[in-house]
C-alpha cells in the first residue's frame, strides 16, 4: 500500500515536471481561458446571475477539453510504450487523474477569478462557490481523463473527445448548475445533500470505472 | 435457438393481439390522457425494448473484453443499432403523445431530454468505431466506451429525471403504472403482449443484422 501511494506520488510528480519543462502547452490553455472569457466580456458585459452561472460551467468544461485532452494526446506511442514497461495501468491511470484534476483546479481558481473581474461578481456566498466549483472542477477532469484515454488510442484529436463527452456530461453539468445556483442567494434548494451524494457517486463511479476499464485500453 | 421460427412466429402473434387488443379494446377512461392511455402497448415497450437491447449489448462487449471473441463484438453492434432504432421509435411515440396531452411535440421535460441524451450517447458509439479502421483496435475500443457509456446512461435515464420536476407519467403525482391508473386487462396485454412481443421482434432484427454483419465480415465488404 505504501509502496503503491509512493509510485503514485512520483508518477503524479513526473506529470507535474513535464507540465513545468513544456510551459509553451500550459500558457496556451491559460490564454485560451484569458481569451475566451474576455470574447465573452466583450459579447454580454456583465450578465445576469444565471447566464453567468451557465456561462461559468459551459467555459469549465470546455478548458477541462482542451485541457485534459492534451495531456494524453502529446504523448507519443513511444512514451507509453515506455511507461508501459515502467508501471501498471491502474497506477498510471489513477495518478493521471490526480494531476488532470489539480490541473483543472488551477484553470478553475484562474477562471473564477477572470469571471469576478470582467462579468461582475453576483456570488452572495464566495466560499460556497468555490467549494462548489472546485468539486465541479474535479468531477469533469475525471470523465474527461478517461474519455481523453479513449480518443488518445483512437488517435483523434479533441473533437472525437467532444463528442463522445458532451452527452456524457450533461447530467453532471445540470445538478452542479442547480448546486451552485445556492451560491448566488439565499434561496433555499430542497434535496441538497442528495444533489451532493449523486455527484460524489458519479465521481465514485468514473474512478472505478476507469481502474477497471484502462488496462483494456492499454495494451496493444 | 436464434435459427429456430417457432420464436419469430410468436413475435408475429403477439403483436397482432397488442395492435388488435391495444386499439380495440377498453381502456379505463382518465381526464386528459382519454384514448391516449393505448400509447402503453407502443412508447412504454419501445423503451423497455431499448433498455434490454443496450443490456445484451453490454454483456457482448464485457464478453468480449475478456474473451477477444470477434463475433461478441459483432453481437454487441447490431444489439446496439437495434436499439438506437428502438430508442429513436420512442421518442417519436412519446413525442406524438405529448403533442396530444401537453400541447407540444417537445416541451424540453426532463425525461425528453434524458432520452436525447442516451440516444446521443450510443450515436458516439458508432462515431467512435467508424474513426478506428484497425478492427481489432476498433472492436476492443469501442466495448470499452460501451461498457463507460452505459454506466453512466443510468444515472442520465433512471435518478435524474425523477429528481427534478416533470410532466411525464410517473413522476410528481401524474398517473403511470400503478393500480389506480391501470386495470388488469391493460397489464396482460402489455406485460404478455407488447413486451415479449416487440423485444422478440427486436432480437429477431438484431439477429438478420448479425448475419449479415458476418457474411460481410467474410466477404470483406464494408456493412
Amino acid at each position: 500500500m505504501l509502496q503503491r501511494s509512493r509510485l503514485l506520488a512520483t508518477l503524479f510528480r513526473k506529470d507535474i515536471l513535464l507540465e513545468f519543462r513544456q510551459q509553451y502547452s500550459f500558457y496556451g490553455v491559460l490564454l485560451y481561458v484569458a481569451s475566451t472569457i474576455f470574447v465573452l466580456y466583450m459579447a454580454l458585459g456583465q450578465p445576469e446571475n444565471m447566464v453567468w452561472n451557465g456561462l461559468f460551467w459551459m467555459m469549465q468544461l470546455f478548458i477541462c477539453v482542451n485541457a485534459v485532452a492534451k495531456t494524453f494526446l502529446q504523448e507519443g506511442k513511444g512514451r507509453q510504450l515506455y511507461f508501459y514497461s515502467l508501471c501498471s495501468p491502474v497506477d498510471f491511470m489513477l495518478a493521471r487523474m490526480l494531476f488532470n484534476a489539480t490541473l483543472m483546479l488551477l484553470m478553475n481558481g484562474i477562471s473564477l477569478l477572470l469571471f469576478n473581474l470582467l462579468l461582475g461578481s453576483p456570488i452572495a456566498h464566495p466560499l460556497l462557490f468555490l467549494g462548489i466549483s472546485c468539486f465541479g472542477a474535479c468531477s469533469i477532469s475525471l470523465v474527461f481523463s478517461f474519455l481523453a484515454a479513449i480518443a488518445a488510442r483512437a488517435q483523434q484529436n479533441a473533437a472525437l473527445m467532444a463528442i463522445l463527452g458532451f452527452p456524457l456530461i450533461i447530467p453532471q453539468l445540470l445538478l452542479l448548475m442547480r448546486l451552485s445556483t445556492l451560491a448566488f442567494s439565499d434561496v433555499y434548494q430542497s434535496g441538497l445533500w442528495t444533489i451532493v451524494g449523486l455527484l460524489a457517486g458519479f465521481d465514485a463511479l468514473v474512478v472505478i470505472l476507469s481502474v477497471i476499464l484502462f488496462p483494456f485500453l492499454w495494451k496493444d | 435457438m436464434l435459427r429456430k421460427n417457432w420464436w419469430k412466429i410468436l413475435s408475429i402473434f403477439l403483436l397482432i393481439y397488442t395492435f388488435t387488443a391495444g386499439f380495440l379494446g377498453s381502456v379505463p377512461q382518465k381526464p386528459i390522457l382519454n384514448e391516449t392511455i393505448r400509447n402503453l402497448y407502443f412508447h412504454v415497450a419501445m423503451w423497455f425494448v431499448m433498455m434490454i437491447l443496450f443490456i445484451i449489448s453490454v454483456v457482448y462487449s464485457v464478453r468480449y473484453l475478456r474473451h477477444n471473441k470477434p463475433i461478441d463484438d459483432v453481437y454487441a453492434v447490431e444489439f446496439a443499432r437495434t436499439g438506437i432504432v428502438f430508442g429513436v421509435l420512442g421518442l417519436l411515440t412519446g413525442s406524438l403523445w405529448a403533442r396530444y396531452t401537453w400541447g407540444d411535440f417537445w416541451s424540453n421535460d426532463p425525461k425528453q431530454l434524458g432520452a436525447a441524451i442516451a440516444l446521443l450517447i450510443y450515436l458516439a458509439y458508432f462515431v467512435l468505431r467508424n474513426s478506428l479502421t484497425d478492427m481489432d483496435k476498433s472492436a476492443r475500443i469501442s466495448a470499452v466506451y460501451n461498457v463507460f457509456a452505459f454506466a453512466m446512461l443510468f444515472p442520465t435515464i433512471w435518478i435524474i429525471p425523477r429528481m427534478v420536476e416533470s410532466l411525464h407519467p410517473g413522476g410528481m403525482g401524474n398517473p403511470a403504472f400503478n393500480t389506480k391508473d391501470i386495470d388488469s386487462r391493460m397489464r396482460i396485454i402489455f406485460y404478455l403482449g407488447a413486451i415479449p412481443g416487440w423485444t422478440l421482434l427486436s432480437v429477431w432484427i438484431s439477429s438478420l443484422r448479425i448475419r449479415l454483419h458476418l457474411f460481410a465480415i467474410k466477404h470483406e465488404r464494408n456493412v
